[in-house]
């Protein structure tokens, strides 16, 4: 018996520790390809930009711990070739490794644009090159209005640059939240003197450095390649399995029916990769446990905490709870009368409450939502 | 182990370090050095001390590392933020005057013998 993880990220670096927390006892091989040590990545476009956090402080566990869990990692390895007729993987090196239960957590990698000299933020190598490469420069365009555009775009004027962002859309994050929040922040990094350039396609604006921040795309090569079917993502049933009933996948490469979205998903967040890794460790284990957790993300820019539960997409109605003026106000999001998803804008106690909700599925009006008088821990008590 | 190929991991000369003491709800006690400008959490966390989950892995976004401080180091510790404060209030276990979030609380030299107990759950 043994488990081979491919992926060291947040993904797999969680199923190796729960194997362990669950009295798994058998070898457990972590398979990554970056250099490292497994590292949070939030950090890298926060606080390790604006110089508040040294990378190291990234790691997510220091390299005794591997030892200690007699969890055997391989960093700067490549996994070349998965052969599921002998349950074994080969590495470029040439290695084999036999498997009981392959774990498929091959992350996703940046989308980059057809432009010269442009920078990307995904790994612990492109957030020092980019730290590096922010000193030296005056002027920066961001290209991409999302999470990371916007969090990169927020460090580069703290900084003290000057920043433009282009976003293709007309509005920024537009796949995320709603208008009110794009609009509200839009004022937020127009306050900070950042120029907001909307329904820009990315062409090659003319800056010190230029930062792209357009998504990933998901690491589905070797799955592909094994003949596992692939469509956003590697295949997987609510058990986290793909078609091969030993080999899971789980993360930001991993495409599965989400109950919150009512459809096939594949979800890139700390949350996701998490809470799936523990998921496809119950299933290893022998008990049968679907997939059903309450999906939520969060970003840090300037002063404000976005923190988003549910999932808002196909909604049909929306509650404003508060005042965008006060800086502190949460967005509910209904479907059908139906409460889906939650965006909070600096109310955390809101973002947990909101999660409960939802994990619940109690049943709340968007009067009730609201009106700021209206206690929510009624709903749940 | 760690087999490593290709570039190595540089590793940091040995950091000042605070003793800290963990009790968990059923009693367990555990105390480790956490080193100086770690957070609390980071404390349990890097030593797999149960009783602190901490979701966001420190960002102060899920209120998953609840802590009761020992009362007598309540003044020594930073007071809390608005952030800490409105998460305290929707913590799983219950909030007493001395709930902290662990992510919150930097480790400093002044804080050596500190004693935090861990809640019955933390979510």
């Amino acid at each position: 018996m043994s488990v081979v993880i491919v992926g060291a990220g947040q993904a797999g670096f969680q199923t190796a520790l729960s194997l362990r927390a669950a009295g798994y006892l058998e070898p457990i091989t972590l398979i990554g390809e970056e250099p490292h040590l497994p590292y949070q990545r939030p950090p890298l476009s926060k606080g390790f930009l604006l110089g508040k956090q040294a990378i190291e402080s990234a790691v997510l566990r220091p390299e005794p711990f591997y030892a200690a869990q007699r969890i055997e990692l391989i960093t700067g390895a490549r996994v070349q070739r998965i052969e599921p007729q002998f349950r074994r993987v080969i590495l470029t090196s040439g290695a084999r490794i036999c498997y009981e239960k392959l774990v498929l957590a091959t992350g996703a990698r940046v989308r980059t644009l057809p432009l010269a000299g442009i920078s990307y933020l995904r790994t612990h190598v492109d957030a020092v090159d980019l730290k590096q490469r922010l000193g030296e420069a005056a002027e920066i365009a961001v290209i991409g209005g999302g999470f990371i555009g916007l969090e990169v775009a927020a460090a580069a004027a703290v900084l003290g640059k000057r920043v433009t962002v282009f976003e293709m859309q007309d509005r920024l994050m537009p796949r995320c939240v709603s208008p009110v929040v794009s609009e509200f922040f839009r004022r937020v990094h127009g306050e900070h003197g950042i120029e907001i350039r909307l329904n820009s396609p990315a062409s090659a604006p003319r800056a010190d450095l230029v930062v792209a921040g357009v998504g990933v795309s998901p690491n589905v090569e070797l799955a592909r390649e094994a003949g596992l079917p692939v469509a956003n993502g590697v295949v997987v049933d609510e058990y986290l399995r793909t078609a091969d009933e030993n080999i899971f996948a789980i993360g930001d490469c991993a495409e599965y029916p989400n109950p919150f979205a009512g459809s096939r998903t594949r979800l890139e967040s700390v949350q996701n990769a998490v809470d799936q890794a523990k998921t496809a460790v119950a299933n290893i284990a022998g008990r049968k446990e679907s997939y059903r957790a309450v999906p939520w993300f969060w970003t840090d820019q300037f002063d404000v905490k976005l923190q988003m539960a549910g999932l808002s997409g196909g909604a049909d109605q929306e509650a404003l709870r508060g005042d965008p003026e006060s800086r502190r106000f949460s967005v509910f999001y209904f479907r059908r009368g139906r409460l889906i998803a939650v965006d909070s804008i600096n109310r955390p106690g809101e973002h947990l409450m909101a999660r409960k909700l939802l994990a619940s599925g109690a049943v709340i009006a968007p009067e009730q939502a609201a009106d700021e008088t209206f206690d929510l821990k009624t709903i749940l008590a | 182990m760690v087999r490593y190929n290709g570039l190595r991991v540089p590793l940091f000369g040995k950091k000042e370090t605070a003793s800290i003491t963990y009790i968990s709800h059923s009693g367990a006690v555990n105390r480790v050095d956490v080193p100086v400008g770690d957070s609390v959490m980071e404390g349990a966390i890097r030593n797999n001390i149960d009783g602190i989950v901490a979701e966001c892995g420190g960002a102060c976004q899920c209120g998953t590392c609840h802590v009761y401080v020992e009362p007598q180091f309540l003044d020594r510790l930073k007071p809390i933020q608005d952030d800490e404060n409105e998460m305290l209030n929707t913590t799983a276990s219950p909030r007493q005057p001395n709930s902290r979030l662990g992510c919150q609380i930097e480790v400093t030299k002044a804080l050596d013998g500190l004693v935090v107990h861990t809640p019955p759950t933390q979510i």
